[in-house]
Formats: structure tokens, C-alpha cells, sequence
């Protein structure tokens, strides 16, 4: 009993993780293909990056959605806490959201396309600059009392730090967007994407040399953290693989290789993904409540785990199967 | 305006206005979508290009409402953490893994399969596309269930037990099954049909009012109507059900129901009050119409009661529904509105068995016809007043009996909900409008029948795979 007690609440942090990872990479380039269409010069390539987002956007964001449901259920006062206390960052996501999804549906029946056109971008990148302050807020702690009670103020994830992540993950959504039209376009988009792609792949990490010597400054229990045994083998690894990655990334858009550039940003943001994860852990709202503290009885995570965990490999296969259904290169006649 | 800085009551009205506006979209996606599992069924049987082509063209309203609802759906699923935290952390337990069974099981299966349908026709076989035409409608109708198995344990909490204000689940399945769940979500099932049956047949009778497309929209206005035979006096039924069961375990929400200020007690014959002017201050009705003895029909069928109805006077004024007026009237107009859609049903029955609702004949219906088309929006109000019926007459607790709705909202700022609220309203109220724009657009415009037969281009192969050409533009579809 008490190894299941210890086994339980990581095994939920595990699903969480990857349920958030899931929706970063899939909805990271469903956004970024929207910020990007902001950039674009004619109503004909922007109609082009919308058509091939048409059969996947809903999918990709209901990975969101996914992980909000699961957080409630098994971690429910990470759920109440995180949510209440970040309550302006998630505001902004979510209304980001509502305005991108719904310009999306409307483009398609209006005549006014380039408005439409317009808020999806603008909802694109608001959507994408809340989930940057609320991914902020998350890493530099959350004021709570020793029960997980907020105490802290209403703008606590409000400052110069979280604006450099919130525009790196802008840039990192840009960057994923851009490798994800490489694959799906030809001709002179495609072009117009490998320039793109090689902008985001340096201003990404820019933001990310930025972020990693920011935060251990500023941050005492991510400080701790980066130089406690065995992490800190870790944390030197990552930047030095990080790095090589990226490299190989810029070789392989010169040589114009079409989708090895998003395997290797879906690499990249694995490779950020375990850093932060390993950062935050055991920790669930930063820097008080663990994992255990916060999570739900037992029993409710072994029958959430029966229900979802079977569940899990089931919504891999048929997402999978969407994407091979409309394999191929979405293309101007 | 103290509201503005209070914010429990802002808190109320958001989550109240964005429940509202969410529930237009699913009711109509969920319903229709066994209309469209109903017409693809009949073009792979019947090989009749007239079903195909009422599959392409409702499959495009159905889009329309998909991307709102899914849209307006984010907020909800964020907002018992954002504003409603206390309550999020001490029903998570159970309520949360609600939640999360409705989004993995649910909505994951629709939006994993929703591309094929709308977008897969050239792409897969014919059987496949079924299947996930299926799978699209069964998950929607499992959200439905989800959803209101989560909402029916708030009013019948069961499964556990609350210690110390957190509720700790002792049976899940007991929760699940709680007392209001089963009828709850028949109930609901019935409405997003009978709401969607009557959009589909509002909109075909509009067109053979206009004489366009006539055969074809005569089709789609006979299979609404044959379901509809069997709904409209089931949702009656199933409606009473409900109510029974409101008086069974949620006596201060009947007594808003019926705005019954004194008990009537075990052994007298109660009246049904058709209208009023309920007054809270006043705690009694400025003046009110009665049908004899109805009530006790209604409750037990029979004259005299054989257990006491409890009035609201039985309760202290903040154990009990404050706005009994709008309970009140939101049930009678749901009721109301059940029996309208029943009464069409029972005309259009009968001019079809007097062979007279052919497309010829129907055009000189105009009555009926416009009858069917005032009908349309009709089931969206029923289904919003139903709602209201039952999340404004359980206050003043948000888990009936168990936690006050006072004590389950988040600490936050006024300012920070009152900004949020005023962004709500403003994108919805530009979304309402837009929809309904670019839905009529949808109708003016018509069916498409330039459509190609799936298969048709090419017989040899109907499972060819390969990547068809996008245009421009557009979605593959259009
Ligand atoms: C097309 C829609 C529709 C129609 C025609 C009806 N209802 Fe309804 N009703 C709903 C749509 C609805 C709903 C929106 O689906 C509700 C809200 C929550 C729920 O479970 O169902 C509901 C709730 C609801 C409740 C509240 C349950 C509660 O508070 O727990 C009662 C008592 C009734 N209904 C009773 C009736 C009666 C007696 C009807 C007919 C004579 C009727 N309904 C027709
Ligand atoms: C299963 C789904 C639903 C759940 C879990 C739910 C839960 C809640 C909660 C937590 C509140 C806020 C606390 C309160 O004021 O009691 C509320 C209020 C409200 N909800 Fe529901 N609700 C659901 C569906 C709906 C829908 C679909 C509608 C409308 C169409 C609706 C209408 C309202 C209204 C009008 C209020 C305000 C009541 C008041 O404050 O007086 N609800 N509900
Ligand atoms: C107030 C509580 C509610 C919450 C928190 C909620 C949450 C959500 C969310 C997050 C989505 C988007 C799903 C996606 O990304 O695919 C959604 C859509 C949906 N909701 Fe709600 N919902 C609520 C009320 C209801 C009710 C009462 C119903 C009952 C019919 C319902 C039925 C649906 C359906 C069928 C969809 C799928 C999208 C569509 O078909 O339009 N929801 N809801």
C-alpha cells in the first residue's frame, strides 16, 4: 500500500507531462502556423496555411483540454490553485482561444476573409502569450500558505523574466509552425518557411541561453535545484545537446530536408520539456506542494487510471491515423 | 451597483452567461449528428445521392456550431479552477475525474474523428467514413452523458461523504449513479434531438415555403418528422420524470417550480398554478390562476396528496431559491414549449396520413410551414430555461444540501472577474451575431449538388488513399 501511495502520484505527473507535451507540440505549431499567417503577404498562401490546419486543429487542442480535466481529477488543488492564482494569464489564454478557434470556422463562410484572417493570427498570439505568463508564473513559485492556499497578489507572474519566456515560447511556436509548413507546403511558401524557420530557430534560442541563466539567479528553489546530485549531470548535459541540436537543425534547413527539421524541434522541445519538468518535480505548485501533497486519494487515482490510462494509447492510435489519412503536401493548384 | 465589486455575484454571472451561450452550440451538434449518422446510413443502403447530399450540406451548419462550441467550451473547462477554486479542491476527487473521463473518452473521440467525416470523403472508403461519422456522434452523445453525470451528482451529491468540507468518495460507481443521473440524462439526450429535429425541420420548411429544392427538403422534413413521433410525447414524459424526481430530493427547487409559498399538507388536494406574480419580499404570490386539483395529479395521480408538498415558508430566506419568479417561469415556458412541439407533431401526422405532405401540397401549408419554422429556435430556449430551472433553483448551494454556492467561489479581486466578464460578453455577443449570420448565409445559399460521388471519379478504386488535392482557399470539401 504505501509503495502504491508513493507510485500513484507520479505515475499521474507522468500522464500529465505528457499529456501537456502532447498539446505543446501539437497545438505549439497549430499556433504558430497562426502567428505566422500574420506575416503572410497574400490571401492565397494565408488560405494555404489555414487548409492545412482544417482536419487537425480541433484534435490538437483538445490536448488542453485533456490535461485540465486530468489535472482537476487527480491533482485537484494544483487544479484550484494554479488556476485561481494565475486567474489574468489564463483569462488571456482562453479568450485567445475562444477568438482564434471561432475566426478559424467564420473565415471559411465569410467573404471578409483577411479580418478573419487577422483574428486568428491576433487570438493565435494572444493565446500563446498568456500560456507564456502562466508557464512563468508556474516556475518562479506560486505564493501559497502550507495547506496550497494562495496568498500571493494577482499580478505575482507579472515581470521581465516572464515577458522573455513569454516571447520565447512565441518564438518556439513560430519555429515548430515553420517546420510543420516546410513538410505540408511546396514552392515558394516553402521557401518562405525555411527563412522563417531559421529566424525562430535563433531567436528561440536567444530566449532559451536567456532563460536558463535568468532563472536559477531569481529563483532560489530552481538554483537549488540545478545544483543538487545527480541533477546537475543532467542540467549540463542538456545545454551542450540542446545546443548540438539546434546546430543540426540550421544544417539540415540549409540543405533543405523537409521533415527532419520538425523531428529535430520536436527533439528540441522534449529536450526543454524534461529540463523543466525535472525543475518543478517533485513539486506541483511550486515551491511548497508536492505531487503528494496535492494529489487525490488513492482510490480516485487508480479509477481514473483504469478509465483513462487504457485510453491512452487508444487516442495515440487514432490521432495518428488522422495524420496519415492527410499525409501529403497541402497544395495551390 | 454594489454587484460590480462583489465577487461572488460577478462570479455567478459570468460562469451563468458563459454556461448559457455554451449550451446554444452542443445542443445542436450533438443532436444532429445522429441526424447525419441517420441520412449517410440511408445513402449506403439506399445508393440515393439525394441522402449524400443532405449529408454534405447539414454537415456544414454542423461545423459552424462545432468550432463555437468547442470554442466556448475552453472557458468551462477552466473555470471551476479560476473562479470556483474552493469548490474545484473539495469535490476533485470525484467531480474533476468526471471531467477528465468526459475529455479522454469523449471529446478526444469526436475531435480524433471529425476531420474524416467533414473532410475525408474522397479519402477513405465509404465504410470507414461511416464508422467515423459513428464514432463522432458517439462521442458527442458521451460528453452529454459525462457532463450531466458530473451536474446531476452536484444536485443528488452521493458515492461518499463530505469530511470537513472535502468530499471523500467511498463508492464511485454510486456516484455515478447517483439519484438525478439516469433521467438527468435521458432528459438532456431528448433535448439536443428534439431541439436539432426541429432546427432540420424549421430550416427544410422554410425552403419548401420558398419553393426551392422541394423533394429534396420534403425528404429531410419526413425523417425529422418520423423521429419526431416518437420524441416529442417521450420528452413530455421523461420531463415529468424530472420534475418527480425534483420532488423527491430538492424540495426548496419545487417550491420555486410552482412559486408555493405554504406547505400543503398530506391528505388535501392541491391546485397547479398556471400563472403568477411570485413576491419575495411579500413571500406570497400577488395574484395568481389555478387549475383545481392539478397539482396532485400531476405529483401522484390522484386528487388528494398522500405526503405533504412543502412550501418555501418552510425554510429560513437563505436556505432557499432567491429568484422564484425566474425559476417559475422558465419551467412553464420549458412545459410550454414541449407541448407546442408535440402539437405539430400530431398536425403534420395527420396531414401526412390524409396524404397530404407532399411537396406540392405542403407549399399551400404556409400555417404549417411557418409553424415549423417559428418552431426552430423554440427547442434552444426550452433547453436554456430547463437549465436555469435547475442551476438557479438549486442555490443558494452549489452541491445541493452540502456547499453553500457563498463559500465555493475563488478569492479574486472583483476588478480581475469584472474585467474577464465584460471580455466574455463583448466576444460573445459579436459571435451570437456573427453565427447566426453566417448560418443564414449557409441556408440562402443551399445544398450543393455539384458535389462529386465519393468513388464516383474513380470506380476502380474506391480505397485509394493517396493525398487529394487541396484548393485553395478552402477547405477540401467545398
Ligand atoms: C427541448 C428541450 C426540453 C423540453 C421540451 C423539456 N425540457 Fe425539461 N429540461 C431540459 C430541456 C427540455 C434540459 C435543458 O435538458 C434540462 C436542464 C438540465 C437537464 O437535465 O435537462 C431540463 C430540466 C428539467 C427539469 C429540472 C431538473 C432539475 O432541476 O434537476 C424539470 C423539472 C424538467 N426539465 C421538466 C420538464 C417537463 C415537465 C417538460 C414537459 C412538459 C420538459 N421538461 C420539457
Ligand atoms: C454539467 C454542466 C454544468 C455544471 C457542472 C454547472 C455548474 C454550475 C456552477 C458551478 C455554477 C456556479 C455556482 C452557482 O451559482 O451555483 C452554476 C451556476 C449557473 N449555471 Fe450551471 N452548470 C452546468 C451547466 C449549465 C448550463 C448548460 C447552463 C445554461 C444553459 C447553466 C446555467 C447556470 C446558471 C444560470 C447559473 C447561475 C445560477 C445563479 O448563480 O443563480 N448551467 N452552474
Ligand atoms: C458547464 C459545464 C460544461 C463544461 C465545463 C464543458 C466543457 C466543454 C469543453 C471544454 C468543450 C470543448 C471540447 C473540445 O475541445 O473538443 C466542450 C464542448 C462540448 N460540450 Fe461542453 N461543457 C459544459 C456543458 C456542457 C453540457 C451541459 C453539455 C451537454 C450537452 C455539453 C456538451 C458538449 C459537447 C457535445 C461538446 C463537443 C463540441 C461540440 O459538439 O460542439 N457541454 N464542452
Amino acid at each position: 500500500m504505501e509503495s502504491l501511495d508513493y507510485l500513484l502520484p507520479l505515475v499521474w505527473f507522468a500522464i500529465l507531462a505528457l499529456f501537456l507535451f502532447m498539446y505543446v507540440m501539437l497545438d505549439g505549431f497549430d499556433l504558430g502556423v497562426g502567428i505566422l499567417s500574420l506575416t503572410s503577404s497574400t490571401e492565397e498562401r494565408r488560405g494555404i496555411l489555414m487548409t492545412s490546419l482544417s482536419n487537425v486543429w480541433d484534435a490538437n487542442a483538445t490536448w488542453l483540454i485533456l490535461m485540465g480535466g486530468s489535472l482537476f481529477g487527480a491533482f485537484p488543488l494544483a487544479y484550484a490553485t494554479i488556476l485561481s492564482s494565475l486567474y489574468i494569464p489564463i483569462m488571456i489564454m482562453v479568450i485567445g482561444l475562444v477568438f482564434r478557434t471561432v475566426a478559424f470556422e467564420f473565415r471559411e463562410n465569410s467573404d471578409n476573409k483577411f479580418f478573419w484572417n487577422v483574428a486568428f493570427g491576433i487570438g493565435s498570439l494572444v493565446a500563446t502569450v498568456g500560456q507564456g505568463f502562466a508557464l512563468a508564473g508556474v516556475i518562479e513559485g506560486i505564493h501559497v500558505d502550507e495547506t496550497g492556499h494562495f496568498i500571493g497578489s494577482t499580478w505575482d507572474w507579472f515581470n521581465w523574466r516572464s515577458i522573455i519566456i513569454a516571447l520565447t515560447l512565441v518564438q518556439g511556436y513560430v519555429l515548430i509552425g515553420s517546420c510543420y509548413l516546410i513538410m505540408k507546403t511546396s514552392g515558394s511558401l516553402q521557401e518562405t518557411h525555411y527563412k522563417t524557420a531559421k529566424i525562430a530557430s535563433i531567436t528561440t534560442l536567444l530566449g532559451a541561453i536567456a532563460i536558463t541563466t535568468v532563472t536559477p539567479i531569481f529563483s532560489i528553489f530552481a538554483r537549488n535545484r540545478l545544483f543538487e546530485e545527480p541533477f546537475i549531470y543532467i542540467f549540463s548535459a542538456i545545454p551542450i545537446i540542446g545546443l548540438s541540436l539546434v546546430i543540426w537543425l540550421f544544417i539540415s534547413l540549409n540543405k533543405k530536408q523537409e521533415k527532419i527539421p520538425f523531428i529535430l524541434t520536436i527533439l528540441i522541445f522534449l529536450l526543454t520539456f524534461v529540463g523543466l519538468a525535472l525543475v518543478v518535480f517533485p513539486y506541483i505548485i511550486p515551491p511548497t506542494i508536492t505531487i503528494y501533497e496535492a494529489a487525490a486519494s488513492p482510490s480516485s487515482l487508480v479509477f481514473m487510471l483504469i478509465f483513462i490510462g487504457f485510453l491512452i494509447p487508444i487516442m495515440l492510435f487514432y490521432n495518428i491515423y488522422n495524420y496519415f489519412v492527410f499525409r501529403g503536401k497541402v497544395s495551390a493548384e | 451597483m454594489d454587484f460590480l465589486s462583489d465577487t461572488l455575484i460577478l462570479s455567478r454571472m459570468q460562469f451563468a452567461f458563459t454556461a448559457i451561450f455554451h449550451m446554444l452550440w452542443p445542443v445542436l451538434t450533438t443532436g444532429m449528428a445522429i441526424y447525419l449518422v441517420i441520412v449517410e446510413g440511408l445513402w449506403l443502403k439506399t445508393k440515393n445521392p439525394d441522402y449524400y447530399y443532405h449529408a454534405r450540406f447539414w454537415a456544414k451548419l454542423y461545423v459552424l456550431n462545432f468550432g463555437i462550441g468547442v470554442a466556448s467550451g475552453s472557458p468551462m473547462a477552466f473555470q471551476f479552477g479560476t473562479n470556483w477554486a474552493p469548490f474545484s479542491e473539495s469535490v476533485g476527487d470525484f467531480f474533476g475525474s468526471i471531467l477528465g473521463f468526459e475529455a479522454t473518452m469523449a471529446f478526444m473521440l469526436e475531435a480524433g474523428f471529425l476531420g474524416i467525416m467533414l473532410f475525408g470523403w474522397e479519402r477513405v472508403n465509404p465504410v470507414i467514413h461511416y464508422i467515423a461519422t459513428i464514432l463522432v456522434a458517439f462521442g458527442a452523445n458521451l460528453s452529454t452523458f459525462w457532463i450531466l453525470t458530473a451536474n446531476s451528482w452536484m444536485q443528488t451529491p452521493a458515492g461518499g461523504e463530505f469530511v470537513e468540507g472535502k468530499f471523500v468518495v467511498s463508492n464511485y460507481f454510486e456516484g455515478m449513479l447517483n439519484p438525478f443521473m439516469i433521467k438527468s440524462v435521458s432528459h438532456m439526450f431528448l433535448a439536443t434531438l428534439e431541439t436539432s429535429l426541429f432546427v432540420i425541420g424549421g430550416i427544410s420548411a422554410w425552403y419548401l415555403l420558398k419553393k426551392r429544392h422541394q423533394a429534396f427538403f420534403n425528404r429531410s422534413l419526413k425523417i425529422v418528422l418520423v423521429v419526431a413521433i416518437a420524441i416529442t410525447p417521450l420528452q413530455v414524459y421523461v420531463g415529468h420524470l424530472s420534475a418527480e424526481q425534483v420532488y423527491h430530493y430538492q424540495p426548496t427547487k419545487l417550491a420555486a417550480m410552482e412559486a408555493l409559498w405554504d406547505t400543503i399538507p398530506a391528505g388535501e388536494s392541491a391546485d397547479w398554478s398556471l400563472l403568477a406574480a411570485p413576491n419575495n419580499k411579500m413571500e406570497s404570490n400577488n395574484w395568481e390562476i389555478k387549475v383545481p386539483n392539478a397539482l396532485s395529479y400531476i405529483l401522484e395521480f390522484k386528487p388528494r396528496l398522500s405526503e405533504p408538498v412543502l412550501g418555501l415558508k418552510e425554510w429560513k430566506p437563505e436556505d432557499r431559491p432567491s429568484m422564484v419568479g425566474l425559476v417559475y417561469y422558465a419551467f412553464r415556458l420549458m412545459s410550454g414549449i414541449a407541448f407546442v412541439f408535440v402539437g405539430i407533431m400530431v398536425v403534420s401526422v395527420i396531414q401526412w396520413l390524409r396524404g397530404k405532405f407532399t411537396p406540392e401540397n405542403l407549399a399551400n401549408q404556409k400555417l404549417l410551414l411557418w409553424a415549423w419554422i417559428f418552431s426552430a429556435p423554440t427547442g434552444y430556449l426550452a433547453v436554456e430555461s430547463g437549465w436555469i430551472v435547475r442551476c438557479v433553483g438549486r442555490q443558494p448551494w452549489v452541491v445541493y444540501g452540502q456547499i453553500r454556492t457563498a463559500d465555493a467561489v475563488s478569492n479574486l479581486p472583483a476588478g480581475n472577474v469584472l474585467t474577464s466578464l465584460s471580455i466574455f460578453l463583448a466576444i460573445y455577443t459579436l459571435l451570437f451575431f456573427s453565427a447566426l449570420y453566417f448560418g443564414s448565409r449557409i441556408i440562402r445559399k443551399g445544398p450543393n449538388f455539384d458535389l462529386p460521388l465519393p468513388g464516383a471519379r474513380d470506380e476502380e478504386t474506391p480505397l485509394d488513399v493517396n493525398p487529394a488535392k487541396h484548393i485553395p482557399n478552402s477547405r477540401p470539401i467545398n
